[in-house]
């Protein structure tokens, strides 16, 4: 394959930076979703119903 | 318990006919309740998380072991399936920021300002990534990392503008001088869509015309374009999640603050009734 280190980091590029993105947003989204059922009874409720839709206890 | 929005009180997407009693806002308005938001965005979020990876996947594998090389570049086309999305992406994100302008300066529907926050940054990034896969792909083409091209120069420019606006919405105290501050910028940045667009029409530049039109037949053969649209379409997934993560994450994180305020505010007049 010619030009093999300017293509294996173009798909570096493309693959590590959304890559982090998108874990940050997941890390950042799973933080609030634990801050609001701590505090939110509506929230709290909301999960009790998904739980029990789900039919487990979930984690 | 408190019944606030997850909004604030003087954001709250209500409406009132000229008689007084609220009446049914325009579908829009209906996706402005944080809990139905979030309900359907946790519904989507993991489909399109897992068939935004495996596409993208796919295309991208597609692309770099089993698509042809070109005939004039070799292998360096490859760096196609990466630039190319990233590039369609850097421009239709800032496109969602100046529809979500309107929203907001139009119609003031409060997702757009969170929307508009959480798009900015995802955008940046895919504009750093087709700035940087355009600088690897040039220097084996062309000779020369950058050039001060026509298409070069106005996505470098579309960079500042996400950059500016990310900036602006964090400048001010008051959030909504800060929102209506972006939005404003989005608006009159979206100038540079088309001229990136047809920026390769109008002036002499290194960079290729367009390969792939709604109006004509492609110019890319089968076998090299059908990789790139799946890698477009991967990416394109991708980035969807990616910000509805990000704006469920903000909205949630809007919700904590304002009913923690509300309890701050509660307990306060709690207080001076007492000391009264």
């Amino acid at each position: 394959m010619t030009h093999l280190p300017y293509i294996a980091a173009s798909y570096a590029i493309g693959i590590v930076l959304p890559s982090g993105f998108g874990i940050a947003a997941w890390l950042r989204a799973s933080a609030a979703r634990r801050r609001l059922l701590a505090i939110d009874p509506r929230a709290q409720a909301r999960e009790a119903a998904r739980r029990g839709r789900d039919g487990g206890d979930g984690p | 318990m408190e019944n606030v929005s997850a909004f604030g009180p003087s954001e709250r997407p209500t409406r009132q006919t000229p008689a007084g009693p609220k009446r049914r806002g325009p579908n829009l308005h209906r996706f402005a309740n944080p809990g139905r938001f979030l309900r359907l965005s946790g519904a989507i979020l993991p489909w399109l998380t897992v068939i935004g990876i495996a596409v993208t996947a796919f295309g991208l594998t597609w692309g770099l072991f089993f698509s042809p090389p070109d005939w004039q570049q070799g292998d360096t086309v490859r760096i196609m399936y990466v630039h190319v999305p990233a590039a369609w992406l850097a421009s239709a994100g800032y496109f969602s920021l100046a529809v979500c302008a309107v929203l907001s300066l139009v119609w003031r529907h409060p997702l757009a300002d969170l929307a508009a926050q959480e798009i900015g940054p995802v955008g940046a990034v895919f504009t750093a990534i087709c700035l940087a896969t355009g600088s690897l792909w040039g220097k084996p083409m062309w000779g020369a990392w950058w050039v001060w091209d026509a298409r070069l120069t106005s996505v470098l420019v579309l960079f500042f503008l996400y950059l500016g606006q990310i900036a602006l919405i964090r400048a001010f105290d008051d959030p909504q001088r800060g929102y209506r501050a972006a939005a404003i910028l989005a608006l009159i940045g979206s100038v540079n869509l088309p001229i990136i667009k047809f920026s390769v029409d109008w002036w002499n530049t290194l960079h290729q015309p367009a390969s792939i039109t709604l109006t004509g037949a492609p110019t890319i053969a089968p076998a090299i374009l059908w990789p790139l649209l799946y890698s477009a379409i991967g990416y394109t997934l991708v980035f969807a999640a990616i910000v509805l993560a990000r704006l469920r994450a903000a909205v949630m994180e809007r919700r904590v603050r304002t009913l923690l305020l509300a309890r701050a505010d509660h307990a306060a007049s709690g207080a001076g009734a007492v000391a009264a």
